[in-house]
């Protein structure tokens, strides 16, 4: 146990989470920027446009992650010298939050669409009928509707984003969750599995406020129809 | 109504077939465990599968000197090579796999340490490496007091990552999953240098096809690689004869030398070839 404890002196566990929270803020911050245009091209009326949304979701959806965060660091910053930052370490945070908000921005796409289904057409019908334009009508009859509608399945990305960002060790972030932890096996296999539970916990402990937050919202903001 | 019954009589049938495929894997596991315990007949040695020149995987045969000396050990041991199963020991996995007796010993570039000791046993050690640098064939990289505020790449990780950033403070460390990523990113001149033991520098320089590598030979630790076995084991003493025998013969500097061919470099001669430690 004394061991045990020590470790945890030795080792920068919280730290490590606060690179997963921060990678997780930053590519959920840009995943649902891109989701709500891909959704707004998804119900857009131009065909070109909702094709091209369509595609988005189905490729990146159906790519693994570790594929997409591999090829950003392989591939844009190994082979090609793509770089978003002079330091080296920042840069490829960046690059992984791209990956990241890339690949979550398509699940982020379908939970904005699922919550458009929750609105009714006469909704549309009747924006369309005092005057509105799509964009205008998305924007101050639609979305917000569809927003309160999507709280839940956005919650479930979220959720998904926190412990998927434990792959950007595939991209090279150094200090994060997933890295810590395989140093610290590497280094002290006598306590094994104390350092798995510890991980474990975190993990556990990020995930379920924001499931109940996020349950708590849905019922709470729920348009009464 | 019928479709329901369909899909709920597939979803039987599923949870039966994922259910009996544990059973018949626990069982089967357990069996051969048995067998190579009682009869005798095999002996499982864990290496590493992705270590060219070291432990690596070419298809249907295993080649490399980590490769070479488990097999003369295990002929002294009286296991031919057709008796020897060879396991993918990945670092992470080492202490596990031999606690759990999934492999009767390792020869995996397996550094001898005191934490590791208290888990397992170790014979040996049958070759002393040091950490260097593999570099571009015109850097001018010479050793680790270069590397400051230049971009290095290891596995992610390791005590070779770790011992790196105590060294240089100063350096760009960038951590992938294996050696082979370090190296192709590294031919395109994003990185400056790789970093871990010189014998596995050794082997990827040689193994490489996309670019023109040089071992620096200016070594900064010293990895001790020895035989891991499960805590207890009696097998230590006669595998440090075996190591002496196979040094003794000369059979060990030629392992060395064929896997080594054409690399650039040379082990460090004033530590190689070791003299096994005692039997704790």
């Amino acid at each position: 146990m004394e061991d045990y404890l020590s470790l945890l002196t030795e080792y920068d566990v919280l730290g490590a989470f606060w690179v997963n929270i921060q990678l997780t803020l930053w590519a959920g911050l840009w995943a649902l920027l891109l989701g709500t245009l891909l959704a707004l091209m998804r119900i857009s009326p131009i065909a070109s446009l909702q094709w091209l949304g369509a595609a988005y979701v189905n490729i990146f959806r159906n790519t693994p992650l570790t594929i997409i965060l591999a090829f950003g660091f392989l591939a844009l910053f190994g082979q090609l010298r793509f770089s978003l930052a002079d330091d080296l370490n920042l840069s490829l945070f960046r690059i992984a939050i791209l990956g990241l908000a890339v690949y979550h921005a398509a699940f982020v796409c379908e939970a904005i669409r699922s919550g458009v289904n929750t609105v009714p057409l006469g909704q549309a019908e009747a924006a369309r009928a005092i005057g509105l334009s799509f964009l205008p009508s998305a924007r101050l009859i639609i979305l917000p509707q569809a927003f309160r509608g999507a709280i839940a399945p956005l919650g479930n990305v979220l959720i998904a984003l926190i412990k998927n960002s434990t792959v950007a060790a595939a991209g090279s972030v150094a200090i994060e969750t997933s890295t810590v932890m395989k140093e610290m096996i590497e280094f002290r296999s006598d306590v094994i599995y104390p350092i798995f539970f510890t991980f474990a916990l975190g993990f556990v402990i990020l995930v379920i406020p924001i499931g109940l937050l996020t349950t708590w919202l849905s019922r709470k903001l729920a348009v009464a129809r | 109504m019928r479709t329901t019954r369909y899909a709920a009589a597939a979803m039987a049938a599923a949870a039966a077939l994922t259910l009996s495929a544990c059973g018949g894997g626990g069982g089967e596991s357990g069996g051969e465990g048995g067998g190579a315990e009682a009869g005798g007949d095999t002996i499982r040695i864990g290496i590493k599968f992705d270590q060219p020149g070291l432990g690596f995987d070419e298809g249907d045969t295993y080649t490399g000197f980590d490769v070479d000396v488990a097999k003369y050990v295990a002929g002294e041991l009286g296991f031919t090579e057709e008796q020897i199963e060879w396991v993918e020991a990945p670092s992470a996995n080492r202490e596990n796999m031999l606690s759990n007796e999934q492999v009767d010993m390792i020869f995996a570039t397996y550094s001898i340490t005191d934490t590791r000791k208290e888990t397992v046993d170790f014979a040996g050690p049958y070759f002393i490496a040091g950490q260097d640098l593999l570099v571009p064939s015109d850097s001018d990289i010479t050793g680790p007091e270069d590397l400051d505020g230049k971009n290095l790449c290891s596995v992610t990780g390791s005590t070779s990552a770790t011992n790196i950033q105590e060294e240089v403070p100063g350096v760009n460390l960038v951590e992938q999953p294996g050696y082979a990523e370090c190296v192709s990113v590294m031919a395109s001149g994003a990185i400056d240098a790789v970093t871990t033991d010189d014998i596995i520098l050794a082997g990827l320089a040689a193994n490489a096809e996309s670019g023109d590598f040089k071992v620096v030979g200016n070594t900064f630790s010293e990895e001790r690689y020895g035989v891991g076995l499960p805590k207890g084991s009696d097998r230590c003493e006669d595998i440090n004869a075996a190591i002496e025998k196979m040094i003794e013969e000369g059979a060990w500097q030629e392992a060395l030398d064929a896997n080594l061919e054409g690399v650039d470099y040379e082990p460090n001669a004033e530590l190689n070839p070791p003299t096994p430690d005692a039997c704790a």
